[in-house]
């Protein structure tokens, strides 16, 4: 039986549908959620969150967040989360030149700014990761189970 | 008496207000369905997170109260977030609010200090010398969670700093197109709703005792986490809702515009068309009389 799952964020449902499995970025690595795991409550961190479901793959990047996990639950609860997709790596690129040129300008003195510049440029990073690994997969389900098993 | 020129002028003039109020109406209209959305799309999360967070807050093995639960014995300052627009043409909107946040917070026994998210309340408050800590103004016209976060920032900093107590959030409820009613929240610390109506939609879910959970860092991380969001996200959601108010005033407002300027219309149209009727009458008086005064000349000419 599948499991339930349902990503949202600040301003808006993610996604929501059956699961064979959800692989997350927990914020103690790495997690595969199956159904009937046992109740869990973690804190996300930034990475790619998938979601397969009878052998098609479909790739999330989340930038920190929730997970709650009941026998035949996931929610996640994302502060930024975004289809792996729907990414614009134009635009990706383009944030992630912008934060590197800030930070050879040598560290800004203000602690807000330099954090601000670096999640920018962590977003930005990962958006990039996400969309060059993830990005195609759905066009070519894999063969189902068989990566599951191994 | 204005001349006929000028009534022409006015007349014209006070139909091309009407055309404009009556244009913004229509825009106004569009933009309150917006921000309605916009406020519906936040729910899901919203609701999602106040679950994790009364079970959180339900389990019994835990011996310390996060702070921004905890409410403080003595309160010594407060902080107020205040929600107005940042252009006026909507009515008593903007007033409302601010006249609210004045009368809710004259009688306060510590003193405040006010976050204003708005030109028109910034203006307003500066001008009453009120004690203004930070403004958030020109935000986009269909903000974003990330425009907004910053707000809910300052706010949980300046608690945990403790320098202010309490904070509170002032905006305008949404109650239908006509009716928008300013009202007042306390944001931190953060009050648990009521638990009986969150207890019977978790029943629906589980059934038998609540299973154990496995926490991951740990449970104060989470709350550690998770509050904060909660709060910011309070304060996108009210911002939301005063939009949408804003935009309905601004309708109702331009729809009265906009019948005023046409009854004006009317009634000018009225005294340029007697006045017009007056001098035509005047001048065929003027014709006949001179014709009747020509032909009784003429006759005793004769």
């Amino acid at each position: 039986m599948p499991i339930q799952c349902q990503i949202v964020t600040q301003d808006k449902l993610l996604f929501e549908g059956p699961a064979d499995i959800v692989i997350a970025p927990g914020a103690e690595g790495e997690m595969g959620i199956l159904p009937n795991h046992s109740p869990l409550l973690t804190t996300l961190d930034f990475g790619v969150l998938r979601v397969k479901y009878e052998g098609v793959e479909q790739a999330f990047v989340i930038a920190g967040g929730f997970l709650e996990v009941r026998p035949d639950v996931v929610t996640v609860l994302a502060d930024v989360g975004e289809r792996v997709d729907e990414i614009d790596e134009a635009r990706a690129r383009a944030a992630r030149e912008r934060a590197e040129e800030l930070l050879k300008k040598g560290p800004p003195a203000d602690k807000d700014e330099f954090l601000a510049i670096e999640s920018a440029l962590r977003r930005s990073k990962l958006r990039l990761e996400g969309a060059r690994r993830y990005g195609r997969v759905r066009q070519r389900p894999r063969m189902a189970e068989s990566d599951e098993e191994s | 008496m204005a001349s006929d020129r000028e009534m022409r002028l006015r007349i014209q003039g006070v139909s091309n207000i009407a055309q404009v109020t009556r244009a913004l109406e229509a825009v106004s209209a569009s933009k309150v369905r917006q921000a309605q959305r916009a406020v519906e799309l936040t729910r899901p999360y919203a609701s999602k997170a106040w679950d994790v967070l009364q079970h959180l807050s339900r389990q019994p093995a835990r011996d310390f109260i996060h702070p921004l639960l905890k409410e403080r014995e003595t309160i010594d300052e407060i902080l107020v977030i205040l929600i107005t627009g940042d252009r006026g043409l909507a009515g008593a909107y903007n007033s409302n609010v601010v006249r609210f946040a004045l009368e809710e917070f004259r009688e306060a026994p510590v003193p405040v200090r006010y976050i204003l998210v708005g030109r028109k309340g910034r203006d307003m408050m500066a001008r009453r010398g009120q004690n203004i800590q930070a403004e958030f103004s020109h935000l986009p016209a269909a903000p974003s969670y990330a425009d907004v976060s910053a707000i809910g920032r300052i706010a949980v900093d300046e608690y945990l700093e403790d320098h202010v107590d309490q904070v509170y959030l002032v905006y305008t409820q949404f109650v239908n197109m006509l009716r928008q009613v300013p009202a007042k929240k306390l944001l931190l610390p953060l009050e648990m709703e009521e638990e009986t109506e969150r207890v019977k939609t978790y029943g629906q879910r589980t059934t038998g005792p609540e299973p154990a959970y496995i926490y991951e860092p740990s449970m104060e991380e989470l709350i550690e986490r998770i509050v904060p969001r909660l709060t910011a996200l309070q304060i996108y959601q009210a911002i939301l809702e005063s939009l949408a108010s804003e935009h309905a005033a601004r309708m109702v407002a331009m729809r009265n515009a906009t019948e005023n300027a046409n009854e004006l219309v009317y009634a000018l149209r009225l005294t340029y068309n007697k006045a017009r009727q007056g001098a035509i009458t005047s001048e065929i008086l003027d014709i006949v009389g001179g014709a009747e005064a020509l032909a009784s000349a003429q006759e005793g000419g004769l």
